[in-house]
């Protein structure tokens, strides 16, 4: 309520309001952000999504007992579900706010974006859902591995896990806290510790069952929030796309030109570079691909993405419009920014809260103080389910991976290898809790892009090669991958946003700020020379041993519903 | 309802295809009756043409969407109706394409594959 009255304070009161904020602003510009008073209706409304989700929790808890059960959600999810589970793991409160902020700002780059996340989805579909169902269990290294080498193989998939998950789980935890400061007036600190608190209680007591239940929950909440808002938009102007348009081309500073693409993307190869790493990327995130292994059969995976391309193209349209009905409707409104001397504003830079708070602000415009809350509840409860969703699918990776097959050498039981994935949620949440404190004054605004390089690079030349090609053997697979996950990240600590941003030399000795132009053609490249050049015995037999995978992996004969037997 | 579950249960005895361990060191003659059946072939081929070509066709669209913001912006800024400029459509018409496309798969996928899968599987109990 309080952010509210500060809001309407300050159109009240103008110049006493002008004071209040500028004592609020103190501190650097955009992107930093300042502890606002503490918001009610945001906290009593995400108290009730918590409780709501703790209960289900407790009770996937109690209809938690396998391994399947666990990691896969016993494959008893049904089609539909499972697309509003994925569409809940991949909408990000960064794609949310960040996107409909950018539209905000450079109007159509804000697209560029838009599409480049959802077109990864046809391709998971065509090449990858429904031969993962058909020949996995738990996690993709069970796929990657199911004819090499189980230690090679897992240790490389894990690895890929492992550090998409610590890089996605950063740029989420940090981005929390700052979120939270800003909505709910908690103190940093506070937020990524309840963050952190909540996964851990998700993952490990409720496992998969209560991970989906609270992505699904999630989706929903943001799929209604950004329709209502959406809509609320439209209706202003009479369902008239080209009104909203007109109105925003006439506010915004930049005029007709936020029709055109702008300056974000300034160099093809940059340009392309991202669209490769969106693309791939999508079909290389561990939390996604575990995914399609709580569903019954290929058909149900099938459909899953289908729907979920539907519902994530849907959601990506509605925060174009968001980000339009900001131009349209904030920008002339003084209330919404933090004042200079004379009552001026800058429209791009002084909004309240930063270009990302669009959507908060907007929401607050379209249905008052009340859906403000309801938003900033939806916001939090989107990093929640992201952040619950990458700490299952690393605990996966150390559980059933890195323990179970690579260390017990496959000499375990079902209750030990589950009991461990939990202590591993539990580290994991822990390492997530320190880790966004230690960063919280760092750029981390780079790292979900890296997320997304690395699952190009490693994981999907990884998963795809070795499903899709009769020659791939073990260390072409482990070598490629390798060499994806170390030139990804190389490239990225060597360029503009790392190397300059946060290390301070002069100039950045990587000129991309994307490498996956680079890395994932060299990932591929490496797993196909490595492949030919290996004419070891278990290079014959790995290629022998193709046609029982293919089998597998085109008719689902041989392949388990997720249930342990 | 699936198919492929049905083969999963009617098939489960042809364990030449359970994975894990990499195997073969001999041609499983269970697995050369699945491979060598026409309708696996013809199932296997026509999905694995079908899935590239989408594939091609969503690369193709993206990518030639990409090529154009980098190459050539002046086009994408025509107006195509008052405000909104070519690009806007062709952006959100990405987005929609994709859509359309896994839409098409899913269908085809529902009758034709699901129909030699079924096939295939019926058989193969013979």
């Amino acid at each position: 309520m309080s952010r509210a009255h500060l809001l309407g304070f300050l159109g009240a009161f103008g110049i006493l309001g002008i004071a209040a904020t500028a004592a609020l602003a103190a501190g650097p510009d955009l992107g930093a952000v300042q502890q606002q008073a503490t918001n009610w209706p945001a906290i009593g409304m995400f108290l009730f999504f918590v409780l709501l989700t703790l209960g289900i929790t407790y009770k996937a808890a109690k209809g938690t007992k396998s391994a399947a059960d666990f990691y896969a959600a016993g494959g008893g999810i049904s089609a539909g579900t499972n697309s509003l589970a994925i569409a809940g793991d991949y909408m990000s409160a960064a794609s949310f706010l960040g996107i409909s902020g950018l539209v905000y700002t450079s109007g159509f780059d804000g697209l560029i974006y838009s599409t480049g996340f959802l077109v990864g989805w046809p391709i998971v579909l065509f090449l990858i859902a429904e031969r993962l169902r058909n020949l996995g269990k738990f996690t993709f290294a069970d796929v990657a591995s199911f004819r090499l080498d189980q230690t090679s193989i897992r240790i490389i998939s894990a690895t890929g896990t492992l550090v998409v998950v610590a890089f996605y789980l950063i740029a989420q935890m940090v981005g929390a806290g700052k979120l939270i400061q800003l909505l709910f007036g908690l103190p940093y600190l506070y937020a990524v510790v309840i963050v952190g608190a909540l996964m851990i209680v998700y993952v490990a007591f409720g496992g998969m069952k209560a991970t989906t239940w609270v992505q699904v929950i999630k989706a929903c909440l943001l799929l209604g929030g950004a329709s209502f808002m959406a809509g609320a938009v439209l209706y202003k102007y009479g369902f008239h796309p080209e009104a909203l348009f007109a109105a925003a081309v006439a506010t915004h500073p930049k005029g007709d030109a936020i029709m055109a693409p702008g300056g974000l993307v300034s160099n093809p190869i940059e340009a392309i570079s991202l669209g490769v790493g969106l693309m791939f990327g999508t079909a290389g995130l561990p939390h996604i691909l575990m995914r399609f292994f709580t569903v019954a059969d290929a058909q149900a995976a099938r459909k899953s993405v289908f729907y979920a391309t539907g519902l994530i193209g849907y959601f990506y349209i509605l925060t174009f419009i968001i980000g339009f009905g900001g131009i349209a409707l904030l920008m002339s409104d003084p209330s919404y920014f933090k004042l200079g001397a004379a009552g001026s504003f800058d429209k791009l830079k002084d909004m309240i809260g930063g270009t990302n708070m669009v959507a908060v602000n907007l929401a607050n415009a379209v249905g008052g103080p009340y859906f403000l809350g309801f938003i900033s509840a939806v916001a939090f409860a989107t990093i929640l389910a992201v952040v619950a969703g990458l700490t299952l699918a690393g605990a996966s990776a150390v559980s059933h991976d890195l323990y179970a097959q690579v260390i017990a050498r496959g000499r375990t039981t079902e209750g030990a290898e589950v009991r461990l994935s939990k202590i591993a949620a539990v580290v994991i949440g822990i390492v997530a809790i320190y880790l966004g404190y230690v960063f919280e004054n760092q750029n981390v605004a780079f790292m979900v892009g890296l997320a997304f390089s690395v699952a190009a690079s490693c994981n999907f030349p990884v998963l795809s090669m070795s499903i899709l090609w009769r020659g791939t053997t073990t260390w072409g697979a482990l070598l490629g991958g390798l060499v994806g996950l170390l030139t990804a990240v190389i490239m990225v600590v060597l360029s503009k946003a790392v190397w300059v941003t946060t290390f301070g030399h002069p100039a950045a000795l990587f000129p991309f700020d994307n490498p996956t132009l680079f890395s994932m053609p060299l990932a591929f490249l490496t797993i196909y020379v490595v492949s030919k050049l290996d004419n070891t015995r278990r290079a014959q037999r790995e290629r022998a041993a193709f046609d029982a995978q293919f089998v597998r992996s085109e008719t689902g004969i041989g392949a388990s519903g997720a249930h342990a037997h | 309802m699936s198919a492929v579950q049905t083969a999963g249960s009617a098939a489960s005895s042809t364990h030449a295809v359970q994975g894990g361990a990499p195997g073969g060191e001999a041609p499983d003659p269970r697995l050369e009756r699945v491979t060598s059946n026409p309708t696996f072939q013809t199932l296997v081929s026509e999905r694995t043409r079908f899935g590239w070509i989408l594939t091609i066709l969503m690369l193709v669209v993206y990518f030639g969407f990409i090529g154009l913001i980098a190459f050539d912006k002046q086009l994408l800024a025509t107006k195509v109706s008052g405000t909104a400029s070519l690009g806007l459509f062709l952006g959100v018409g990405v987005i929609v394409f994709a859509f359309i496309l896994t839409g098409i798969y899913v269908t085809r996928a529902n009758t034709r594959f699901d129909r030699l899968s079924a096939e295939l599987v019926r058989s193969l109990a013979r």
